[in-house]
């Protein structure tokens, strides 16, 4: 037990210290290698507090994607050209009483929270769970009791795709200085893995940790990847710009069709038959892994392609 | 056990606000709204585990969550960078 919470103890440090290297390190380069690392160790922290859904998301979209997103970001700008603030020094009085009234802040939140009655869903989750068509109750909740959430969020990341497509082209990526031929062969190789792991992850979700989530950052990260070695040039293409456009809107089409089918089916938006409901939820995860991938891809571009 | 991340998640709040108002440069700033962002999700699943019977509906939420927090970081990322190149092109202009 002691052994445990020295573990325990040691994680939180070594989190707290990366994330004090993310904000503070001297090197901008520092401090987004250092977030990437506290992306994994955090993903190390769900495993602990028994959410390895998270974990896998976090491992995939927030050190992975986040990452190779502030890095490309990074490689495109010059140290001068991002736009600097005027900073208070660390020892002016006014800058201490801010920072102490932060803390204190804080503080009162943590007291506030952990004086909050244990939520307890779990019961209401596990009542409904024969209904819902899925025996993992984290998918249940997503796609089924509260699918409204799942909705609007693919709504979300669909705007975002849409807004950063009209800022103008996409930036091109940086090409490495000497020509890498076994970079693509590298990336091609190792896709078919990434493939297989987002297949099984979806497979495993309607009853064990996994899903669409897990799965479309999976699948998203190797897209990446090869994206990165100058391997998915179809993206760029005019003549497959329809295509790039129905499957990223696929995952939201296919969520929507679902809920307005309940709405004729039941009388009540969003809600699936039961009977079907493990058929319809496969659906629908195969759909969202697939434009969540996509769309992770399409942030990369920062910008519409083929423009 | 709980306690300890629990703890952990208020000190990164706090760290993670300080890091975002003292911020010189605009990355710099998004990196402390990501980490800002993990402390709360920290903060709800601690909150989920004191529970006796794990609550799955937190989880989904902060799963939920962190696909929303990507998308925020590349729209940011994406205003910058074409802020910056629209700036270099400005600049270019002016020196011909």
């Amino acid at each position: 037990m002691t052994l445990v919470l020295l573990f325990d103890l040691l994680l939180a440090l070594g989190v707290f210290w990366l994330a004090w290297q993310t904000l503070f390190a001297v090197s901008l380069f520092r401090g987004v290698v250092s977030f990437m690392v506290f992306g994994l160790l955090i993903s190390l922290v769900w495993i602990r507090l028994q959410a390895p859904d998270i974990a896998l998301a976090e491992a995939a979209i927030g050190a992975g994607v986040t990452g190779a997103l502030f890095l490309s970001a990074l490689g495109r700008l010059d140290d001068t050209d991002s736009p600097s603030f005027r900073v208070l020094p660390w020892t002016s009085p006014l800058f201490l009483s801010a920072a102490a009234l932060t803390l204190l802040v804080c503080l009162w939140l943590g007291i506030a929270v952990w004086d909050l009655p244990a939520p307890g869903l779990a019961a209401a989750v596990d009542a409904e769970l024969e209904r819902a068509g899925a025996t993992h109750p984290v998918t249940a909740v997503l796609l089924n009791l509260r699918g409204f959430d799942t909705l609007l969020e693919v709504a979300v990341m669909l705007s975002a795709v849409i807004f950063s497509w009209s800022l103008g082209a996409a930036v091109v990526p940086h090409a490495p200085a000497e020509r890498l031929p076994g970079l693509p062969a590298l990336a091609s190789l190792l896709h078919p893995v990434f493939l297989l792991v987002a297949a099984y992850l979806l497979w495993r979700g309607s009853h064990a940790p996994g899903g669409a989530f897990p799965a479309g950052a999976v699948l998203g990260a190797g897209g990446i990847l090869t994206l990165l070695a100058g391997g998915v040039d179809w993206m760029q293409r005019d003549d497959r710009q329809w295509l790039l456009r129905l499957l990223l809107v696929a995952g939201l089409a296919l969520f929507l069709l679902l809920a307005l089918g309940g709405l004729l089916l039941t009388g009540t938006f969003m809600q699936l038959p039961p009977a079907w409901a493990a058929e319809l939820i496969l659906l629908v995860e195969v759909g969202t892994a697939l434009s969540i991938a996509l769309m992770l891809m399409a942030f990369y571009l920062y910008g519409e392609p083929a423009r | 056990m709980t306690g300890i991340y629990a703890l952990l998640a208020v000190a990164l709040c706090g760290l993670a606000m300080i890091g975002l108002f003292t911020a010189g440069n605009l990355l710099r700033r998004l990196l402390a709204i990501n980490v800002l962002g993990s402390a709360v999700f920290l903060l709800l699943v601690a909150v989920a585990r004191k529970a006796d019977a794990l609550d799955p509906v937190p989880h989904a939420m902060v799963l939920t969550g962190i696909v929303v927090s990507v998308s925020t970081t590349a729209v940011a990322l994406a205003l910058i960078l074409h802020g910056v190149e629209a700036r270099r092109k400005k600049e270019q202009g002016q020196h011909d």
